[in-house]
């Protein structure tokens, strides 16, 4: 008969089970809890591939309906930068797995490292990511309404912009990144002084982590000039002395007598957007002298002649793109958890679950990026 | 069978149990209990209730004359949108599941908890969250006038308080792919030794079901509710025709989730209704496995519709044509359903106690609700109705005639289990009587003045359709009534009303084998698991004037059947 023979131990039910160190109560045993969170991290990632299919749906769309915005857009994407972010996140795929194989051998030194690597790799995709989307900001390619590609560069005002002639937009985003990293050196100084040992390792491997952040930013500027006689989205091409109205030189089925008006009161509300047009006189940083012949071919389309709808496909870039780096800052996160405690020695043979979670986390943000890749640089 | 002492100590009055084993807020806040948590979003989910239901007697009103000036134009508006939007998002959606169902789920496997009780909790603060964005739309001064539905690119032009409510209803969302999520991995790890599939309650089946929908066809209401903040503060032109966007993409995303959210809704209170039939029959439910298969076959189903809502918006004929074609589809699990509880019914000895009420008031509610779907799904007669008060009345009907009708019956169900203090019988059957017939009074003229043309969302009509406006808001008073009335019934049982015992009504499923109040871990000894539709295998315990199983009882000791008494 089913009935337990814990009667008589009821009042203390606590001790029904001898449960391990990380088993919950609610759990009878090691198993169920880890494939209850196995299933879990499984149903989540389904949530997430649906999450992530408005946009997909929304981007199969417009490109069915407009394949020629596609083409003409694509082209202000550098697939070089692309290719390279690509490479990152493969091989801290392959970090990733790793660590979860060095977890479930309970290797939890070799776990940490690992991880690291893979953070450091998310970083530095970001860094990356960070130099493509300053150097469009820069351009004017910016989401449908405040669209004005003008090939032009704003001369960067902040001093670090321009001792190291690069964007402002660039210095901003490395803004938050610099501040962390100065609180991870200083809370690891710290923890030495009051002597935390183990926190001490944990903030400098997070200082190591957001150092990555800087690596890619350079890398990126490096490949970016490198890159750019060949790509759209060079920086060198001067189609014009005064900066080109995109929108009021264009027109198409959309249009409708107030949008331009309507256009330009959202691109100057927009903080990302300098309202003042007038600095766009001057371009920085080295450039190839024949950047400005090529700037009628293929790679650098004349504004005038494309269609307005190019800014959709930003649009959508810029949500696709960003929605994903959302999900990378949040995996950062999450192996910033597995190292502390692969630091305090709690992955065993018969416990490791949670590296085997977000590695399949891990493994799905760079599944997406698969599929953006070529979605978004690789369209011919 | 056990001794007496160990008897007792099972299914006797217990001294500690869930709600007195922790004392104070914290014990509350940060619980990680899944009945505790189930109590906060039953009470959580109470609060929007009657918060939407004061804006909606507040529209009533305002129609009661076709002239009125009750309400701004713009002021009623706000009214019918935040109405809605509370109603569905804040209230009708997580109702059955957050709340009776994990209180009930979990000791329905036999298990301790959810397999995810953080998950749990958080869920419950999203809801909190969420609920509060909402409102805040209210409070900002902003209101809100786009109707529950967000429709672009109205929702893009408006002024009103429109980020805060998508805001809001994107992390309601969240927290209700928590839920589903958590129950779907519950179900999957947690059942009780040997407890496969078929030996679940038909409830179980329904929350499982709906967890699939929640998981698979929230997040698209996420994303879409994002790009529309997105559209709304960047205009990024894919929903705004002024940007070369699509406002009737907006439309499809919308009921890609928002149909098989109807099924949110009405599925888990199906479930309910299979165990409440089924019980107060003293009857095997008839059919389990077509029960148990219509819940999923409906929430795949479910999945494939959503275009019945667009028949106006300029789809394609094909399109519409198919959309129509497999939106009758759909219907015939809902009445495979209802067959079945109308043949449990079928000579079952029927006990007409509140809780039996309701559930017969679902099934001719629901019945009516889901036969005007089949008017609205056949598209000649859908281009007359569409739009008009005849949709309105069908959708109430389902969802208020079914889901709200399902929780109150379900609450009076497992009231007893979860305080150990049983209602009054007489007037909770009062509060039914009120309920039922407000109901009908408020919406049957709705069908009425729909099919004579009655536009939705107007706030004033012509003359002609005065009386049945009249109608209708004496009806709502009255359903405001009932539902007030069960409300204190309800409160008082849970203080003051008398003790009862463990297992009143001889109901089979295992939450019934706890103490009610059941103890912190649910139960103090692993349960036996039995057929939830046997009821013969509980037997009437003298001693403890209760039912338990027969494995535990004192062959000489007990009575296959005690009389009902009514208290
Ligand atoms: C039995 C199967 C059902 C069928 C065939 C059906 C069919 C339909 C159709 C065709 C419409 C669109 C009417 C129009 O706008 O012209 C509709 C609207 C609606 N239905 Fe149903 N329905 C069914 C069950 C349900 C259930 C169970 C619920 C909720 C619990 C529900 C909730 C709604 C709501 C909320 C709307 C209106 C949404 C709005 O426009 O604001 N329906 N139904
Ligand atoms: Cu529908």
């Amino acid at each position: 008969m089913a009935v337990a023979d814990s009667h008589d131990t009821h009042d203390d039910h606590h001790d029904l089970y001898d449960h391990g160190e990380f088993i919950a109560h609610h759990f009878d045993s090691a198993e169920q809890q880890f494939d209850s969170g196995k299933l879990g991290i499984w149903l989540f990632l389904v949530t997430e591939v649906l999450f992530f299919s408005g946009l997909f749906v929304a981007y199969t769309l417009y490109r069915t309906n407009h394949p020629e915005v596609f083409e003409q857009a694509h082209v202000f994407l550098n697939k070089y930068l692309g290719g390279l972010n690509t490479i990152v996140l493969l091989f801290s795929s392959l970090t990733m797995a790793l660590g979860v194989r060095a977890a479930q051998l309970g290797r939890n030194k070799n776990c940490s490292v690992y991880i690291l690597i893979t953070m450091v790799c998310a970083t530095m995709f970001l860094g990356v990511k960070a130099v493509e989307y300053s150097h469009k900001w820069d351009m004017g390619i910016l989401v449908r309404s405040a669209f004005n590609l003008t090939y032009t560069h704003p001369t960067p005002t902040t001093e670090i912009g321009k001792a190291l002639h690069i964007s402002d937009y660039l210095v901003y985003l490395c803004i938050v990144p610099a501040l962390l990293l100065a609180g991870f050196l200083a809370a690891s100084v710290i923890s030495k002084l009051i002597n935390k040992a183990m926190l001490a390792k944990f903030m400098v491997a997070m200082a190591i982590t957001v150092s990555g952040y800087f690596l890619g930013v350079v890398v990126g500027v490096i490949f970016m000039s490198a890159t750019d006689a060949e790509t759209g989205s060079s920086h060198a091409s001067v189609i014009a002395e005064q900066p080109l109205m995109l929108m009021a030189s264009t027109q198409d089925e959309h249009d409708e007598g107030d949008h331009d008006e309507g256009d330009h009161d959202k691109a100057a509300a927009d903080p990302n957007h300098e309202g003042d047009h007038a600095d766009h006189e001057e371009h920085f940083g080295s450039h190839p002298a024949d950047g400005g012949e090529a700037s009628f071919d293929a790679h650098h389309p004349d504004p005038s002649t494309l269609s307005r709808d190019v800014g959709i496909f930003f649009s959508i870039y810029y949500c696709m793109t960003g929605l994903h780096a959302i999900h990378i800052i949040g995996g950062i996160i999450a192996l910033a958890w597995l190292y502390w405690r692969s630091l305090l020695g709690h992955w065993r043979t018969d416990y490791f679950g949670p590296v085997d979670y977000v590695g399949l986390y891990w493994h799905l943000v760079d599944l997406i990026w698969i599929y953006l890749f070529p979605l978004l640089y690789l369209i011919d | 069978m056990v001794d007496a002492s160990t008897r007792q100590k099972l299914f006797g009055t217990p001294e500690t149990n869930f709600l007195n084993c922790s004392k104070g807020w914290k014990s509350w806040a940060f619980t990680l209990d899944h009945k505790r948590i189930g109590i906060m979003y039953l009470i959580g989910v109470t609060v929007a209730l009657f918060l939407a239901g004061v804006f909606a007697l507040v529209l009533r009103s305002h129609l009661f004359t076709f002239d009125s000036t009750m309400l701004s134009d713009d002021m009623y508006n706000q009214m019918f949108t935040l109405h809605g939007a509370v109603m569905v998002f804040s209230f009708i959606i997580p109702s059955i599941p957050a709340a009776l169902g994990n209180i009930v789920l979990p000791m329905m496997l036999g298990a301790k908890d959810v397999a995810f009780p953080r998950m749990n909790l958080a869920s419950f603060y999203l809801w909190i969250i969420g609920t509060g964005c909402l409102l805040l739309a209210i409070l900002s001064g902003k209101g809100l006038d786009t109707g529950w539905t967000f429709y672009t690119p109205y929702s893009i032009d408006t002024n009103t308080g429109v980020i805060y409510a998508t805001f809001g209803a994107f992390i309601l969302g969240f927290s209700s792919i928590f839920t589903g999520l958590n129950f779907l991995v519950t179900v999957n790890t947690m059942r009780s030794k040997d407890q496969g599939w078929f030996k679940l309650p038909l409830f179980v089946w329904s929350l499982y079901a709906t967890a699939i929908i929640q998981v698979l066809a929230t997040p698209v209401l996420g994303i879409t509710l994002l790009m529309l903040i997105a559209e709304k503060t960047l205009h990024i032109g894919i929903f705004d025709p002024k940007y070369g966007g699509d406002p009737v993409l907006f439309q499809h995303f919308f009921w890609f989730y928002s149909h098989p959210a109807v099924y949110i809704m009405i599925l888990p209170a199906m479930g309910v209704i299979s165990e409440l039939i089924s019980v107060y029959s003293q009857k095997r439910i008839f059919g389990y496995s077509f029960i148990a298969f219509s819940s999923v076959a409906i929430a795949l189903l479910g999945f494939l519709v959503w275009g019945h809502h667009m028949f106006t918006s300029g789809q394609s004929l094909v399109v519409t044509l198919i959309f129509s074609a497999i939106t009758f589809t759909v219907a015939i699990p809902s009445a495979v359903k209802v067959f079945n509880w109308l043949a449990t019914l079928y000579k079952g000895s029927i006990l007409l106690n509140t809780p039996m009420c309701y559930a017969l008031s679902f099934i001719f509610l629901f019945g009516i609700g889901g036969l005007t779907g089949l008017f609205l799904g056949a598209l000649s007669t859908d281009i007359h109705l569409h739009d008009t008060y005849f949709v309105v009345a069908h959708f109430h009907f389902v969802m208020v005639g079914g889901t709200l009708t399902a929780l109150l019956g379900g609450v009076f169900h497992w009231w007893p289990k979860i305080w150990g203090r049983m209602y009054n019988d007489f007037l909770g059957r009062v509060g039914c009587f009120l309920v039922f017939s407000g109901f009908n009074l408020t919406f049957f003229p709705q069908f009425v003045m729909g099919s004579r043309g009655m536009p939705r969302r107007y706030a004033s009509y012509d003359p002609e359709f005065q009386i049945f406006h009249q109608l209708s808001t004496v009806g709502a008073f009255v359903l405001g009534i009932g539902i007030l009335l069960s409300f204190v019934v309800l409160v008082y049982a849970a203080l003051r009303g008398p003790r009862c015992s463990s297992n009143p009504f001889r109901a089979a499923s295992l939450e019934w084998q706890s103490s009610s109040p059941p103890d912190f871990h649910n139960f103090l000894q692993t349960p036996v698991l039995t057929d939830p539709y046997d009821f013969e295998s509980q037997v009437y315990d003298e001693e403890l004037d209760t039912y338990i199983p027969r494995e535990f009882a004192n062959p000489d000791k007990v009575a296959p059947r005690k009389e009902p008494v009514h208290h």
